[in-house]
C-alpha cells in the first residue's frame, strides 16, 4: 500500500512538474531558434534573436522603463507601507480597523477595475497618459501588500523593543532609525522586492494608463501582434530571467531573516 | 526619616471601562528591594508600567526623589524596565545592547564598551559581549536585559516578572543571583511576580495586591506570620479557613464559634463580629499529640507524599464544605480514610477581620 | 495582558501617529477610492450628449452579448477553479508529506517558478504550445496519432489551460503552507486512535486544510474573473469573456461609461462571491 502510493505519488508529481514547466521550456528553447519561426523543429542554438531584442530601440527603452517604474514606485510603496504600519502597530487610533481596512481594500480588487478607475479619473482630470500614471496605479496594486507584510511583523515584542529603546532616552527619531527600521529590515526588503515583481510583470495598468513611452510587457503585447516570434521568445526569457533572479533575491532575504 | 524614593499617592487606573487600579498608595525605600505580588489580572503590571512610565494613570500622582513623575516620558525618569521577554535589540551584539543607553546619552564608544564590559561582568557574562541575543539562552538573555538596565545606573530599577520564562531550576538560581546583584549596586529594584516562593525568598518588602488593590504590605516574614486579609493569607502560602462569629470577648482572648466548634483566640474583637481564623498547614495537628484549641474532628480524603513533608487533606466530620490543610512529617502514619482529631495551638490562630 | 501598553506611548504629539498613516490613506483615497467614485459617475453618463442615464447598466441585462459574457466568465472560472483546485491538492499534499524534508522547500521554489514570469509571457509561452503548428500537434501529427492538427489554440480549453497553469502554482504554495502548518501530532494521533492513512486522510487532514482551500479557491476566483490578457491571448475572439469585453468599450470605441458599468457589475458578481462564502473564508484571522 505505501509503495504503491510513493510509486503514483512519483508519477503524479513529475506529470505536474512537466505541465507546469512545458511552456517555461518551449519558451526559453525556441527563443533560441536559427530560423524565423518558433515553432519544431528545433534549428538551434543560435544567439541572434537576443542580439535583435538589445538592437531593438523600442525594447531596450521599454524594459529601461519597466525597471524604473518597478524601482520608484515600490520604493514609494514601501515607505508609505512601512509608515502606516508603524503608525497603526504604535498608536491607538481612532477608527484604526476600518482605516486598515481602507489600506487592503485595493488587494481585494482586480487590476483590471483599478486601472479602469484611474483612466476614468484622469481623463476627467486631464492628467495624460504616462509612465507616472502608470506607476502610480502599481503603488496602489502594491501599497496594500506592503503594508499588510509590514504590519503583521509589528507584534508584542516589536513593541517591547521599542519601549526598550525609549525606556533608555532614546528619541522617537533614534527608535525609528535604530531600532525599527533595523529590525523591521527584513519585512522591508520583502515587501520592497514583492512590489518589485509585481510592477514589473504587470500588464493591465500600464497597458491602460500609458501611451508612447510604456513598459516592458506592454511592449511585448505590441510584438503578440505579428505572431509567432523567436524575438518574442527571447524578450519573453529575459523577463522571466529578471524575475527569477528577483525571486532568488527575496528567498535569500527571507532565508537570511530565518537564521537570525 | 528620610523621604521615601518612591511615593504612589493614591492612585487610579482604568482600561476603557475596566477600573485595573484603585486608589493605590505605596512608598519605597532607597536601596530596597520590593516585590509586587498578586494573581493575574491584580494591577500589578499595570502598576509597575506607571512607574516606569509607560502608562499615566487616571488618577493620582507618582513622585520619584521628590518630583512629580506622573507624565513625565520613560526615557527621561530614573527608572529603567527590564522586560518580561526581555526586549534585548536583536540586530545588536551583547555590547550594543548594552552601552545602547550610554549611547543615547553621548558617551563616546571607548567609555560605553568599558562600562558595558563591566556590567556584562556585574552579571557573571563577561565572554558574551560580541555575541547575538539568539545565541544566548534564556537565563543568559535575562542577564543582558539586566546589564543593559543597570549600566545607565538607575535610581529604581523596574523588573516586570522577570523570571517568569525560566524553567523551575533555573528560576531558583538567577532568584539568588538577583537578590546578590541588588545587594552589590544597591538599586532600589521593584519586581513584579505571581509566585510567592520568589516573592519570600527575594522580598525586603513585599506588597500583595488583588483586584486592583494592595491587600498586604510589609516584611514577608510578617506578611507569612500575619496576614492582614484572607486573601493574603491564602496567597501567600495555604491556609484553611474557618469563617466564624466571636461569641464571646474578654480583654485579650475572645471565643469564635466555627462550623468546627468554638475556638479560644488570643484576639480581642467585639462581640458579635464576624471574622475568619487563618492556620498555617504546618501548625494543624491531626490525632496524636493535641494543641491547646481543638478543631474537630475530621476524615483524611488524601496524602500526598512531597520529599521531606507530606500534604494532608481532611474534610471536617462537622462540617463537609470545611476542608483542613496540613504539612505532617514524612514519617507520618495517616491514610486516606482515618477519621482523626484536629487541634492546633492558640498562638498560631491568625484571627482576621471580616 | 502584559501587553496591554501600546495605549500610552507617547501621549504628547499626537499630531505624529497621523503624519505617519495620512500618506497611506491619502493615496488610498486620492487613487483607489477617488476613481472608484468617478467610475461610478461615469458608469451613469451617456456616451453621447454625458446626460444621466441607467442605460449602461440596463444595456447589460438586454443585449444578449454582454449577458453572454459574463455567462462564459462565470463557466470558466468555475472551471478553472475546480480543476486547479483537484490538480493543486494531490501535488501540494505529496510536497509536503512525501518528499523528504530537506528537499521540500527546493521542490516547492521549483513548483512555482514559472509564477513569477509575467502574464503576457506566461500566455505566450502556452500559445507556441498549444499553436496548429505548435509543440503539441507536431508531437501528434509526428507519432501518427492524428493526420490533421488539432485546433486548440483561440478556443476556452485553451483560456482554460493557461489559467489552470497558473492557479496550480498559486494554490500549490497556499495548500503547501497549510498542510504544514498542522502538527504532526494530528497524524500521530489519529493513527494511535486506529486510523489508517486513507482515514486519516479523509477524517482529519483535509477538513484542517479546508478552510485554506477556500481561502485559495475563493483567490483563484477573483483573479480569474479579472484576468484580461489569459484569455484574449489564449481564447481569441470567438468567446468573449467581461474582462475581454470591458476593454473593448475602451479600445474600440472609447466608451468610458459603459466600461465603467460593466466593471462595476464583475465587481458586484465578486462582492456577492465574497458575501455568499464570507462564512467560510475567515479572512479576517489573517
Amino acid at each position: 500500500m505505501r509503495r504503491i502510493i510513493r510509486v503514483a505519488s512519483w508519477l503524479y508529481a513529475l506529470a505536474v512538474y512537466g505541465f507546469i514547466f512545458l511552456p517555461v521550456v518551449v519558451l526559453v528553447l525556441f527563443s533560441l531558434q536559427a530560423t524565423s519561426f518558433p515553432i519544431p523543429p528545433f534549428t538551434g542554438p543560435s544567439l541572434r534573436w537576443y542580439d535583435a531584442v538589445l538592437s531593438d530601440v523600442r525594447l531596450t527603452s521599454a524594459l529601461v522603463n519597466s525597471l524604473l517604474v518597478a524601482s520608484i514606485s515600490s520604493a514609494t510603496a514601501v515607505t508609505l507601507g512601512f509608515l502606516s504600519a508603524w503608525g497603526f502597530a504604535r498608536f491607538v487610533l481612532p477608527g484604526s480597523g476600518l482605516l486598515r481596512g481602507l489600506i487592503t481594500l485595493p488587494l481585494t480588487v482586480s487590476y483590471l477595475i483599478i486601472g479602469m478607475g484611474l483612466l476614468v479619473l484622469f481623463n476627467w482630470a486631464g492628467v495624460p497618459k504616462s509612465l507616472l500614471a502608470a506607476g502610480i496605479g502599481h503603488v496602489v496594486i502594491n501599497l496594500p501588500l506592503c503594508f499588510a507584510i509590514i504590519y503583521s511583523q509589528m507584534g508584542d515584542h516589536q513593541i517591547n523593543i521599542e519601549r526598550a529603546a525609549r525606556d533608555l532616552g532614546a528619541s522617537e527619531w533614534k527608535v525609528l532609525l535604530l531600532i525599527t527600521v533595523p529590525v523591521m529590515a527584513p519585512a522591508i526588503f520583502a515587501g520592497f522586492f514583492l512590489s518589485m515583481t509585481f510592477s514589473w510583470d504587470e500588464f493591465v495598468i500600464s497597458f491602460l494608463l500609458t501611451r508612447f513611452d510604456t513598459t516592458l510587457p506592454v511592449e511585448i503585447w505590441n510584438l503578440l501582434r505579428s505572431g509567432l516570434n523567436p524575438k518574442t521568445n527571447a524578450v519573453g526569457s529575459l523577463v522571466f530571467a529578471v524575475s527569477i533572479v528577483l525571486v532568488v533575491l527575496f528567498e535569500l532575504t527571507l532565508l537570511r531573516r530565518r537564521k537570525t | 526619616m528620610t523621604a521615601p524614593l518612591v511615593d504612589i499617592r493614591a492612585v487610579s487606573h482604568r482600561f476603557g471601562q475596566l477600573a485595573v487600579l484603585k486608589n493605590v498608595s505605596l512608598r519605597i525605600e532607597p536601596g530596597s528591594y520590593t516585590i509586587l505580588l498578586g494573581p493575574s489580572g491584580s494591577g500589578k503590571t499595570t502598576l509597575l508600567s506607571i512607574l516606569g512610565g509607560f502608562v499615566t494613570p487616571s488618577e493620582g500622582k507618582v513622585f520619584i526623589r521628590g518630583e512629580d513623575c506622573t507624565a513625565v516620558p520613560p526615557a527621561r525618569r530614573p527608572t529603567t524596565t527590564v522586560f518580561q521577554d526581555y526586549a534585548l535589540f536583536p540586530h545588536m551584539s551583547v555590547g550594543g545592547n548594552v552601552g545602547f543607553g550610554l549611547r543615547m546619552q553621548g558617551v563616546d564608544g571607548a567609555t560605553r564598551a568599558a562600562k558595558a564590559r563591566e556590567a556584562l561582568a556585574l552579571v557573571g557574562l563577561s565572554s558574551a559581549f560580541d555575541k547575538k541575543p539568539h545565541q544566548l539562552s534564556g537565563g543568559q538573555r535575562q542577564r543582558v536585559a539586566l546589564a543593559r538596565a543597570l549600566v545607565i545606573e538607575p535610581a529604581v530599577l523596574l523588573l516586570d516578572e522577570p523570571l517568569g520564562a525560566l524553567d523551575l531550576k533555573l528560576r531558583r538560581q538567577m532568584q539568588d543571583e538577583l537578590k546578590a546583584i541588588q545587594k552589590r549596586v544597591g538599586t532600589a529594584f521593584i519586581h513584579v511576580t505571581h509566585d510567592q516562593e520568589e516573592a519570600m525568598a527575594l522580598a525586603d518588602h513585599c506588597v500583595v495586591m488583588n483586584d486592583g488593590r494592595i491587600e498586604d504590605e510589609g516584611p514577608p516574614e510578617r506578611v507569612y506570620a500575619r496576614p492582614a486579609t484572607r486573601f493574603s493569607a491564602t496567597f501567600m502560602g495555604e491556609s484553611t479557613i474557618l469563617a466564624g462569629k466571636v461569641t464571646e470577648a474578654g480583654d485579650r482572648t475572645g471565643t469564635v464559634t466555627t462550623p468546627a466548634g468554638p475556638v479560644s483566640v488570643r484576639s480581642a474583637l467585639p462581640e458579635g463580629s464576624a471574622v475568619a481564623l487563618a492556620i498555617r498547614p504546618e501548625h494543624l495537628m491531626l490525632g496524636g499529640a493535641a494543641g491547646t484549641a481543638s478543631l474537630g474532628m475530621a476524615k483524611v480524603s488524601d496524602v500526598v507524599f512531597q520529599g521531606s513533608f507530606k500534604r494532608v487533606l481532611a474534610v471536617s466530620v462537622e462540617d463537609p464544605s470545611l476542608q483542613f490543610i496540613a504539612k505532617l512529617p514524612a514519617s507520618t502514619t495517616v491514610q486516606p480514610g482515618d477519621t482523626l482529631a484536629v487541634s492546633c495551638d492558640t498562638d498560631q490562630i491568625i484571627v482576621l477581620a471580616d | 495582558m502584559n501587553s496591554a501598553g501600546n495605549n500610552s506611548v507617547p501621549r504628547a504629539g499626537s499630531a505624529l501617529p497621523w503624519a505617519l498613516v495620512t500618506p497611506a490613506l491619502g493615496w488610498t483615497l486620492l487613487f483607489f477610492v477617488l476613481p472608484f467614485i468617478a467610475m461610478g459617475f461615469s458608469s451613469l453618463t451617456a456616451h453621447e450628449g454625458g446626460g444621466f442615464t441607467l442605460s449602461n447598466y440596463s444595456q447589460f441585462f438586454t443585449n444578449p452579448s454582454y449577458w453572454q459574457a459574463m455567462v462564459n466568465s462565470l463557466e470558466v472560472t468555475a472551471i478553472v477553479t475546480v480543476v486547479s483546485v483537484l490538480l493543486a491538492y494531490p501535488f501540494a499534499w505529496i510536497l509536503a508529506e512525501q518528499v523528504p524534508e530537506r528537499w521540500q522547500r527546493l521542490a516547492l521554489m521549483l513548483a512555482v517558478l514559472p509564477f513569477w514570469t509575467s502574464y503576457v509571457v506566461r500566455s505566450y509561452s502556452w500559445l507556441l504550445v498549444l499553436a496548429q503548428n505548435g509543440v503539441i500537434n507536431r508531437a501528434l501529427t509526428g507519432s501518427g496519432l492524428i493526420t490533421e492538427p488539432l485546433q486548440l489554440a483561440n478556443t476556452r480549453l485553451a483560456a482554460a489551460t493557461g489559467f489552470v497553469h497558473f492557479f496550480v502554482m498559486l494554490l500549490t504554495l497556499t495548500i503547501f503552507a497549510n498542510l504544514k502548518q498542522l502538527s504532526p501530532s494530528y497524524r500521530k494521533a489519529a493513527a494511535d486512535l486506529g486510523a489508517g492513512p486513507v482515514r486519516t486522510f479523509l477524517h482529519v487532514i483535509l477538513p484542517l486544510t479546508l478552510p485554506g482551500i477556500m481561502v485559495g479557491a475563493f483567490l483563484t476566483f477573483v483573479l480569474c474573473i479579472g484576468d484580461y490578457i489569459t484569455p484574449q491571448i489564449l481564447g481569441g475572439n470567438n468567446e468573449l469573456l467581461m474582462p475581454q469585453l470591458v476593454m473593448m468599450q475602451i479600445g474600440r470605441r472609447g466608451d468610458f461609461p459603459l466600461a465603467s458599468a460593466l466593471s462595476i457589475i464583475l465587481m458586484a458578481v465578486v462582492t456577492v462571491a465574497y458575501l455568499a462564502c464570507a462564512r467560510w473564508l475567515k479572512i479576517e484571522r489573517a
